[in-house]
């Protein structure tokens, strides 16, 4: 194998799996570190920096660092990441005046943002701080899109939304009230700059199945009837209530109904228990305010009485492989299941729309409904015009719609100033060497051995009674503390240098996992499996170096790496540093670009 | 040294033994140690051989004298029996255990100054005695514990980390091994777990006194530039002049070295030690043939490492004893002590 390339920007962003993962790549040990510092105000920074939304996210995110995290893959479960988001926006003290401010110089390009949920806000956030006009529309009265509309209030209270919307708009951002775009062509003839469309995914997908029509009065779709609740337009619901889907919006339709009076609540799915869309964790929560899962279950029939919905028939099914081995779903041939209900919602996915896109507009879309768009620069056909969220690429998360804000305000800043928004700005990265002294490093590299902490709820009885009553109480001191020192500190990387080694193997004997090896050089399969431990992982890299004296090379698998530096601590000669990796990636207007 | 205890996580896919243990539970606690010293390598080596063969680690004693070296029982083996004893008494200390109770699997750890100096006639003893135990010295050549003075294993003309020359003969203790009766005798580096490993899965297998002398580099007192027991003068004067495979009823570990004549030898247990003769003609059951070789090697200003002298045949202690099967220490107390009848009838068939 090549000796490793530990300068390329790529190479330890990979082994800081939950960074990787992010689609923000929020730099997550150093908010964690900084959480166990003490350090909130620090810890919400970086992340306001990276997601726009660390209270939002930290108590709704869909957390792709989770599954990531390498606690993970040592048997255990993952560092509570996104609760610990949570404990540094609760905990933070005033930090309004350490957030950037408009510039008095102003650029005098004007940007229009379509839609005021996390996308839109973000090229608000990153566009304004840097001198643009940025007016942010959308049809309801307050800003925040789906995050203030489709997610319930026991997730997430209001107070969390206005705050984190406020910070947004707080770099210069306006925010155009109570004010649909209806016409694409309209908006262009007004003169902005560039256009960012961030719309979201508006429409719910409906079930169309006999008795739709007939019981249309109790049978709601799911995002209108979670908005119409949040909005405190819709206070009650039947008593009998079946939700049909199996994602979080499911989720979400089945514990708000158990809040507007519903008893017996069964969420009803197509598919098994594991292959549902919804998070584990959603599921579990669901599952423990009472509410029923039932799998494996077609909807066939809306029954119904005088216009009145008595209930769904069910088909039953199997998952089976089919001739070319793809899943299926199979009738079983058992008699189909009528369930009972008052209410129906049907939260089983959701599409994108836009009406209010003229065809001669010049936006091309593509056969899925999606804008015809560059992946990397969210820029569409239409030049001036750029898409970002849901609007891009379909339903998503806050946190991917957050990802596609941040590119498409560098690409609309290029744009802007005449570049090419295709060149990419290059991320900058620093490696710190982190030795205090002899053995001490500015980093804990205990390993602590507890479990993952569960963040407390309230009382299902409590709970139960209001829908605002947020569920989750967040974790206490001592439990946030806890929970931060189990972070690996998978950014301070192990460095080793070639010539500095002696070969004692110290390394190797005391390395826990016994990731390190000093084995002759093969290629990369055979070198895997030549290893102290064999390298099983393949989407974890193994770090090479040049040759040591003895002709061998040094093979660390990156795997299963505890950072706890004792490979550093152990090396008599300084072969070995742990260094702290920080990657910092641009935002519209970093400084290594010409002037407008 | 580090300050911190290696963590418990361990990788998932770890081999297990034929006991069910990972090489991690073979391990002790952690290493006061220099970072980097070679004697961490041997505890090290020693672990992976215990767990290669499946020994049960409550029937292995661990016993040392005073020095770097003999402070190293406690970083390995956790979960075996451990004694340090008095400085260069680990032999007699030993001999005593085993006498006491001969089921146990005896490991003694020393260094060159516990060994070579103070402990010079206890080693003597222990070892024409043939006490069934595996004495390994971990020998850097220098008095690391009084900061860096040259011990009578320092080689004549090595230099010291000042800059001043060893002038005195250095005792060969593996030629000394062999002349005073061991049955089993190796050398070999920290630096190579290839070859000690295995040698030290020989020496647990072969019944009778087994000694290994482990060049093991003083990384803060003895790894400069003149002197002849640091990592790059041993690796460049290292002459293997073997390399063997332990072959257990269980498994086959081949070492990865290129082939050569070949010499099985046959364990008491049943096991087998296939030797890969990488110096032509070298018979390891040929006692004279092991003394030419290290003369010959010394004077080429070699280090010759490998199994240097096996003797499978030889009578270990409780044979020449003849002592009872079953441990004394299981014995009761009407069995080991007759009473006075017993006694009388002794010394009157004497008389």
């Amino acid at each position: 194998m090549q000796a490793t390339d530990i300068s390329h920007p790529d190479y330890f962003h990979k082994v800081v799996d939950c960074q990787w993962a992010c689609p923000a790549h929020t730099p997550v040990p150093e908010y964690i570190r900084r959480i166990a510092d003490g350090d909130n105000d620090g810890a919400y920074l970086i992340n306001w920096e990276s997601n726009v939304f660390p209270g939002i996210l930290g108590r709704t995110c869909d957390r792709p660092c989770e599954p990531a995290c390498r606690r993970g893959r040592l048997q255990e479960e993952p560092v509570a990441i996104c609760r610990l988001k949570r404990v540094a926006a609760d905990r933070k003290s005033d930090i309004a005046d350490r957030l950037p401010k408009a510039p008095s110089a102003r650029n005098g390009k004007r940007v229009g943002c379509i839609g005021a949920g996390p996308a839109s806000l973000t090229v608000a956030r990153d566009l304004a701080a840097i001198g643009y006009d940025v007016a942010v529309f959308d049809s309801d009265s307050q800003a925040g899109g789906m995050m203030r509309s489709q997610i319930p209030k026991f997730r997430l209270p209001d107070e969390v939304i206005d705050e984190e919307v406020g910070y947004a708009l707080s770099t210069g951002g306006a925010f155009v009230a109570s004010s649909r775009v209806e016409s694409l062509k309209a908006m262009l003839a007004e003169g902005f700059d560039a256009i960012f469309v961030g719309c979201g995914a508006p429409r719910g997908r409906d079930l169309d199945a006999p008795g739709r029509r007939e019981a249309a009065k109790n049978i709601h779709i799911g995002i209108d009837w979670l908005a119409s609740v949040s909005f405190g337009h819709t206070h009650s619901i039947g008593r009998r209530v079946v939700v049909l889907g199996g994602g979080n919006t499911a989720m979400d339709c089945c514990r708000t109904s158990l809040r507007l009076g519903g008893c017996d609540v069964k969420v009803v799915v197509r598919s098994g228990f594991a292959e549902m869309k919804a998070s584990a964790w959603e599921k579990e929560d669901a599952m423990h305010e009472g509410v029923a899962i039932l799998n494996f279950l077609v909807p066939k029939a809306f029954t119904h009485q005088r216009d009145r919905l008595t209930g769904v028939i069910f088909e039953k099914v199997t998952a089976e492989k089919d001739d070319r081995g793809r899943r299926i779903l199979a009738p079983t041939g058992e008699p189909d299941v009528h369930i009972e209900c008052d209410d129906v919602l049907v939260a089983v996915g959701q599409e994108n729309a836009f009406p209010w896109i003229e065809s001669d507009s010049g936006v091309a879309f593509g056969k899925n409904g999606l804008p015809s768009i560059d992946p990397v620069t969210f820029q569409s056909s239409l030049p001036s015009v750029f898409f970002g969220g849901d609007a891009a690429l379909g339903p998503k998360n806050i946190i991917t719609a957050v990802a596609h804000g941040h590119e498409a305000a560098i690409s609309i800043d290029a744009f802007c100033r005449g570049e090419d928004p295709r060149v990419r700005p290059a991320p900058m990265t620093n490696l710190v060497s982190q030795k205090m002294g002899l053995h001490e490093w500015s980093y804990d590299n205990a390993i602590t051995l507890d479990r993952r902490f569960a963040v407390p709820h309230v009382e299902n009885t409590k709970a139960l009674k209001n829908v605002k009553t947020e569920v989750e109480l967040g974790f206490t001191d001592e439990q946030a503390l806890a929970e931060a020192r189990r972070c690996l500190n998978c950014d301070v990387q192990t460095v080793f240098s070639a010539p500095a080694c002696i070969e004692c193997d110290a390394c190797v004997d005391i390395c826990p996992l016994d990731c390190i090896s000093f084995v002759p050089n093969a290629p990369e399969e055979e070198l895997r499996r030549s290893l102290n431990a064999p390298a099983l992982n393949l989407t974890q890299a193994i770090y090479v170096s040049e040759p040591v004296k003895t002709g061998r090379i040094m093979a660390k698998d990156e795997d299963l790496c505890l950072h706890c530096g004792l490979c550093a601590e152990r090396c008599p000669t300084g072969a070995w540093d742990m260094r702290k990796f920080t990657i910092e990636f641009p935002r519209a207007g970093h400084t290594c670009q010409s002037t407008l | 040294m580090s300050y911190l205890a290696k963590p418990k996580f361990q990788h998932p896919s770890l081999e297990v033994n034929a006991l069910g243990f990972t090489h991690r539970d073979y391990e002790g606690s952690m290493s006061t140690l220099c970072a980097g010293c070679g004697h961490d390598s041997i505890s090290a080596a020693i672990v992976r051989a215990c767990f290669e063969l499946s020994l049960p680690p409550h029937r292995i004693a661990k016993l040392s004298g005073i020095g770097c070296s003999s402070k190293t029982p406690t970083y390995m083996l956790g979960q075996s029996h451990g004694f340090n004893s008095v400085h260069g008494r680990m032999p007699s200390v030993l001999t005593g255990a085993n006498l006491a109770n001969r089921d146990l699997i005896y490991l003694g750890v020393s260094g060159d100054g516990d060994t070579a100096s103070i402990g010079l006639g206890q080693f003597a003893h222990a070892m024409r005695r043939g006490v069934n135990m595996v004495y390994i010295v971990e020998n850097n050549g220098v008095y690391g514990l009084t900061k860096g003075q040259f011990s009578a294993t320092a080689d004549r003309g090595s230099k010291s980390k000042k800059g001043v020359d060893a002038t005195d003969e250095p005792i060969d203790l593996v030629a000394l091994a062999i002349q005073l009766g061991a049955s089993f005798v190796a050398r070999s580096f920290s630096g190579d777990k290839a070859q000690l490993v295995p040698l030290i899965k020989a020496a647990f297998e072969h019944r009778g006194a087994a000694f290994i002398d482990v060049i093991s580099p003083c990384v803060t007192f003895n790894n400069h530039a003149g002197s002849t027991k640091s990592f790059d003068y041993v690796r460049e004067h290292n002459i293997a002049v073997n390399a063997l495979d332990v072959i257990t009823g269980r498994s086959t570990i081949e070492v990865d070295y290129a082939e050569g004549d070949r010499q099985d030898v046959l364990m008491h247990d049943g096991s087998t030690i296939r030797l890969h003769k990488l110096e032509a003609g070298l018979d390891v059951s040929d006692r004279s043939a092991a003394f030419g070789m290290l003369e010959r090697h010394r004077f080429a200003g070699e280090i010759a490492t490998g199994l240097v002298y096996l003797n499978e045949g030889a009578r270990e202690l409780h044979e020449s004893l003849d002592t009872t099967h079953r441990p004394l220490n299981e014995l009761g107390q009407e069995v080991l002590c007759p009473g006075s009848k017993a006694l009388q009838a002794i010394n009157a068939s004497l008389r």
